[in-house]
Parts: C-alpha cells; sequence; structure tokens
C-alpha cells in the first residue's frame, strides 16, 4: 500500500480523505493545516488591534474586511484538517493550551498605523508566495482550502502596499512612520519562511510528499527579490545594511538572519506569545455560553419536531 | 463544539445557471445558522445565487476502495458516446 | 418660480436635510464601530465572520450618509472630516448604539432593537421624494433585511437556550430596553422633511416596530421591562460619557496628523 501511494504521488495524483494514506502523511498534514489554521485565527489579533483606530473609513472597512477574510481563512483550514479525523474542539484545545505552534510572525506587536500597511506588504507577501505553492499540495482538501485564500489574499498585499506608498508620500511624519514599521517587520518576515532547509526537520519529507514543492531557501529568496524593489518604488531603505544584488543571478542577496531570536519566538518568548494566547483563551471562554445555548436550543427544537 | 456544532457541507450555485457546488464545510448548531454562516463565509464575493446547507453525516459517498468495479466500467462502453455513431456526411 | 427663487428654498431645506443625514450616519458609524471590536475575540469563527459583516454593511452605509450629507452642506466636508474632526457634541447618534459592547447577548440584543427599526425605518425612507436618500435607504434596506435575519434568530437562540443564556439576555433587555425610546424621538428637523415627504413621521413607525419587537423577545422567552425611558438627547449632541472615549479611541491617528492623507 505503502508504494502505491508513493506512486501516486509520484503521478502528481491528488489524495483525498477516505484514501488510504500512511500514518506519518496523516500526521504531518495535521500539523501543517493546523499550525496554517491556527495562524489565520492568531493572526487576527495584530492587525485587529488598529480597526478601531484607523484613520479613514475606507481603510477602517479595508482593514475589517481583510481581518474577516483571516478568519474564513483559518475557518477553511481547520474544515480542511478535520477530514483527516481531528475535530476542530481538539484544534482549539491545543492552541489555547499553547501545545500548538503557529506562524512566528504574529508574536510581534502592531504599534502604529503603518504596522497594518506592513503587515499586509510583507506578510501577506510572503504568505502569497508560501500558499502559491501550497495550491499545488498532494493533499485535496488543503490544496482547495488554498486556491481558495490565494483569491482572496491577493487584495490584502495591495492593500498593505497601498498603506505604505501612500505613507511614504505623506508628511515627513508619515515617511517616518512607514520606516519605522520597515525597519520592524522586515526581517520577521524573512523568518516566516522558516529555518534554513538543512536545519529544518521536516522539510525533506514534506517535499517528497509534495505538500510542499520547494524548500524554505527558494521560497524566501523569491520574497526578497520580489519585495525590495518594492520598498525601493516607493522611497523606502531596506533595514539591511550589507543587502546586495547579485550581478549574476539578479538575486538580491540578504545579511545574516538573527536565528537565536526566532528561536525565542517559537518557543513561546516572543513579544507577544503570552498576550496573543490570553486573548484567544478569553474569547473562547467568554464565547462558551453562546455556544452551549445555540446548541440547546436546536436540541430543544429537535425534540420538539420529532415530537 | 463537534458534537454540540456539527459539520455541515456547503454547496454554492453560481449565477448563470451551472449547477450547485462543493464551497466547503462550517460547524453550526442549526440549518437556519448553517444558512447565514455559509452565506457570510462562501458567498461574500457575490459568488452564488443559491446555497444548500447539508449535515455532512447525512452524505452518502462512494468509498475510493469501489471506486475500480463503480466507475471503471463506464470507460469501455463507446456506445454510450456520440462519436460512436456515424451519419451520413452533411448531416448533423 | 425665479432662479433665486428656487434657490432660496432649496437652500431652506437643506440644514434640515443634512441633520437628517448625518443622523442616518451616525448611527451606523457609531453601531458599526461598536460590532467591529468583536472582530477577532467572538465565541466562535463563523459568528466572527457574520459580526464583522453587519459592522462592514454599518460602515458603508455610514459612509454613503455622511457622504451625501458632507454634500449637500456644500462646505467641502467629505465623510472622513464628517467621521473624524467633529467633537463628541456634534454627534447625533442614539446614545443606545455608544453603549459598550458588553458580551455577546448585549450586542446581539442591541443590534436586533436597531435592525427592526431599521427595517421599517429604511423602508419608509425608500419612498422619499429625494432620489439620492431614497436610492441610499433602499439599498441599506436590504442590508438591513439580512442583519434583522441574523439578529432575530441569535435572539431566540439566546433567550431560549440555557438557563446562563436567558439570564444573560434578560440583563441586557433590562438595560437596552429603556435606551430604546429614543428610536422614534422627532424635532423639527423631521417636521421640515415630513412636509416635504423626505421623511417619514417616526412616531408612525414605533407601533409596527413594537408589534415585531415583542413577538421576538416573547418567542424567546424574555420579558419586557416595565420602568420609564432613559432620558432622550443623542440627536441634539448630548451624550453618555461612553461616547468621548469612543471617539478618542476612533479619531485618535486622524487627528494626530492634521491635514495629512491616508
Amino acid at each position: 500500500m505503502e508504494a502505491e501511494f508513493e506512486a501516486r504521488i509520484e503521478r502528481g495524483e491528488t489524495i483525498e480523505p477516505k484514501d488510504w494514506m500512511p500514518e506519518r502523511y496523516r500526521k504531518q498534514l495535521i500539523r501543517m493545516m493546523s499550525q496554517h489554521a491556527h495562524s489565520e485565527v492568531v493572526g487576527m489579533l495584530p492587525e485587529g488591534n488598529w480597526i478601531t483606530r484607523a484613520p479613514s473609513l475606507r481603510r477602517k472597512i479595508s482593514l475589517l474586511a481583510k481581518v474577516q477574510d483571516e478568519a474564513g481563512h483559518g475557518l477553511y483550514i481547520y474544515c480542511g484538517t478535520e477530514t483527516l479525523g481531528t475535530g476542530r474542539d481538539e484544534l482549539i484545545d491545543q492552541l489555547l493550551a499553547g501545545t500548538a505552534k503557529y506562524s512566528s510572525i504574529f508574536n510581534y506587536p502592531t504599534l502604529t498605523w503603518a504596522d497594518m500597511g506592513a503587515i499586509g506588504w510583507l506578510v501577506d507577501g510572503a504568505a502569497i508566495v508560501n500558499q502559491t505553492m501550497l495550491a499545488k499540495a498532494s493533499y485535496g482538501p488543503y490544496a482547495r482550502a488554498m486556491i481558495r485564500i490565494c483569491k482572496e489574499e491577493n487584495f490584502h498585499k495591495r492593500q498593505g502596499y497601498e498603506i505604505m506608498a501612500t505613507l511614504a508620500a505623506g508628511t515627513p511624519a508619515q515617511r517616518a512612520m512607514a520606516q519605522d514599521a520597515l525597519d520592524r517587520w522586515w526581517w520577521p518576515s524573512l523568518m516566516m519562511f522558516g529555518p534554513s532547509d538543512k536545519e529544518s526537520p521536516n522539510s525533506a519529507e514534506l517535499l517528497r510528499w509534495r505538500v510542499k514543492q520547494k524548500g524554505n531557501d527558494e521560497l524566501r529568496q523569491r520574497f526578497v527579490n520580489l519585495t525590495v524593489p518594492q520598498a525601493h518604488a516607493i522611497g523606502l531603505t531596506m533595514p539591511d545594511p550589507v543587502l546586495t544584488q547579485d550581478a549574476a543571478s539578479g538575486d538580491w542577496i540578504s545579511g545574516p538572519i538573527d536565528w537565536a531570536e526566532f528561536h525565542q519566538v517559537i518557543t513561546g518568548n516572543g513579544p507577544c506569545n503570552k498576550e496573543r494566547l490570553a486573548a484567544r483563551n478569553k474569547a473562547h471562554d467568554e464565547g462558551a455560553w453562546v455556544r452551549e445555548a445555540a446548541a440547546a436550543h436546536a436540541a430543544k427544537h429537535r425534540k420538539q419536531s420529532a415530537a | 463544539m463537534s458534537n454540540d456544532w456539527p459539520l455541515w457541507e456547503v454547496f454554492t450555485q453560481p449565477p448563470g445557471g451551472a449547477p450547485h457546488e462543493h464551497a466547503g464545510s462550517l460547524h453550526a448548531p442549526d440549518a437556519e445558522i448553517a444558512l447565514q454562516n455559509a452565506r457570510d463565509v462562501y458567498t461574500r464575493r457575490g459568488e452564488a445565487v443559491s446555497i444548500w446547507v447539508v449535515p455532512s453525516a447525512a452524505i452518502t459517498a462512494s468509498s475510493p476502495e469501489e471506486a475500480g468495479p463503480f466507475f471503471d466500467p463506464g470507460n469501455d462502453k463507446p456506445y454510450r458516446h456520440p462519436q460512436f455513431y456515424k451519419v451520413p456526411r452533411g448531416m448533423k | 418660480m425665479t432662479a433665486a427663487g428656487q434657490q432660496a428654498t432649496g437652500n431652506r431645506h437643506q440644514a434640515p436635510l443634512v441633520e437628517y443625514l448625518l443622523r442616518l450616519g451616525d448611527d451606523r458609524l457609531v453601531l458599526g464601530h461598536r460590532n467591529s471590536e468583536w472582530c477577532g475575540h467572538g465565541p466562535v469563527l463563523e459568528e466572527d465572520i457574520a459580526t464583522a459583516n453587519i459592522a462592514l454593511d454599518l460602515l458603508g452605509q455610514a459612509t454613503n450618509f455622511l457622504r451625501l450629507a458632507g454634500r449637500i452642506e456644500g462646505q467641502g466636508r467629505d465623510e472622513d472630516a464628517l467621521a473624524y474632526w467633529r467633537d463628541e457634541n456634534r454627534f447625533t447618534n442614539l446614545q443606545m448604539l455608544e453603549l459598550p459592547r458588553g458580551d455577546f447577548g448585549f450586542t446581539i440584543l442591541r443590534q436586533f432593537l436597531f435592525d427592526a427599526w431599521s427595517y421599517h425605518h429604511l423602508q419608509a425612507l425608500s419612498g422619499s421624494t429625494h432620489a439620492d436618500l431614497a436610492a441610499l435607504a433602499a439599498k441599506a434596506h436590504k442590508e438591513s433585511r439580512y442583519h434583522l435575519r441574523h439578529s432575530s434568530e441569535w435572539v431566540l437562540r439566546l433567550g431560549d437556550g440555557t438557563d446562563e443564556s436567558h439570564r444573560r439576555m434578560q440583563a441586557a433587555l433590562d438595560e437596552l430596553w429603556p435606551w430604546s425610546g429614543e428610536l422614534a424621538w422627532q424635532d423639527d428637523v423631521d417636521a421640515e422633511l415630513r412636509e416635504q415627504a423626505i421623511a417619514p413621521d417616526l412616531e408612525s413607525l414605533r407601533a409596527p416596530w413594537e408589534a415585531m419587537v415583542r413577538d421576538v423577545l416573547g418567542r424567546a422567552t424574555l420579558t419586557i421591562p416595565n420602568g420609564p425611558m432613559r432620558m432622550t438627547g443623542g440627536r441634539k449632541g448630548r451624550h453618555t460619557e461612553h461616547l468621548g472615549h469612543m471617539l478618542a479611541e476612533m479619531q485618535i491617528v486622524a487627528r494626530s496628523h492634521p491635514g495629512a492623507k491616508w
């Protein structure tokens, strides 16, 4: 059965929920998909932080629509993960208990309005590079969720870049705000792609099973190449003193990433890890009575219609 | 949530007369909330004129192990396809 | 009538119309803002999306009404100038809408009371002799019908759910009901516009609103409290202490950068 599974992968076939799959494939997918779903949901918080302070109605509406989309993305992927045999309850419990991982980037604070621009441009920009690849993942429900997400994600990045461009062309205070946001969000965005493939324990297996099609470093380089010219186009300076363009390949070569910081953040000691989890726990606890009430009402009325 | 807010499958019909298509799933306590949530989750970008929500448990699906006997025989029955039939030249 | 005469007549009706549009816009701006506070903090992901949807519709309606108000006023104020650069005593929203969001039940019940009112109010306004207002009202009415469906279904589920949900909803109703008296409050602004068949008699909407509301609350096993209505004042810029804090948060970034574009 293993051989047939590997052959199916080799042939580029899509694996569906009821198909036979190695237990390890199932586990890797549950891990990867649930982490992705958790990231979308936790990701609502740093941006949600600025909805009430958005400085124009158009920006307020756009930001709220973006965060709403993120809730939807989390939902698509949770539902996709459930096809592998784990309930949403169980996944949420793992997140709330702090035993599940989610993207490190969302453990950083959003300190100014310009952070909304930086996040849309850089964080969603990085996510798009990743997700475009995942739309071809071997597991059907994940790939389909990714296709839906990719369609919606494009406006997120444009919105962010438009905010940055507007700020960079604005008053001196706005320009400084934009530059400061870029300074703070650039390196964490690069870390979103995960450690170098040499250090990444899961990469090899995920590549073999066509869950991922490209390695972390390749995706990171693609993101850097896309983004550096965009920063230059709006007059912002990259916060990387050794960033240079390789004449032969055209690649923008970054300076060293501070992996110690990455490690701190993913092991729970980032600037906002505790706050993010506390917020999710609070929402979950305070919402329990609502979920229970809806279930109770449904049960009452099922009884009534059965009678 | 899994027991009290069961999983529903959502099917949406785009404008223009095409059939309903599976859009995804969601959790809801009852049909009315499932329908409303389906509208909010899956049709925000004007993608639908009609929505069906079905409890996932109500769906009966063919199983992959049976796919061979279930589907294959259809491939070698060309008499079901128009190309099998010859008509005089000029006739459509 | 001479051109000058027409101009004079037109201007005479502009001030009340601007005021009326501000009321429509401010209600939706304030309520939309309060709803948006739930984003990321709702009881379940599906409801986060639903609540955001309602907030987005309301903010969109607010944008439209405020923009029209500014255009008719003719002093160069657009929707952002009105939303971000007026002080508390210039806001004309109902006080009920500026109250803090409370628990999910409070938010839903407040939304329901407003939706039931909006349903009737916007329906009447769809027949306004002012074409632009009628068009905006018709569009908003469609959205309002969906909001009403959502909020009323949740009032039923929470009112007639568990003992705890019933207790919370009754507490919410006890607190909110006295604020609802302001919904049908009218003054000379309404009177002027009634004369021109631009706006309806709000008093005529009170009975259908109450019938609709009593029906749903009854089915939700909730009891409407007795007791006096709260003092009005929202339409005249007299608000609760809550609005100041809300606007401080809402306006801070815009106000910190006068003249800036966003």
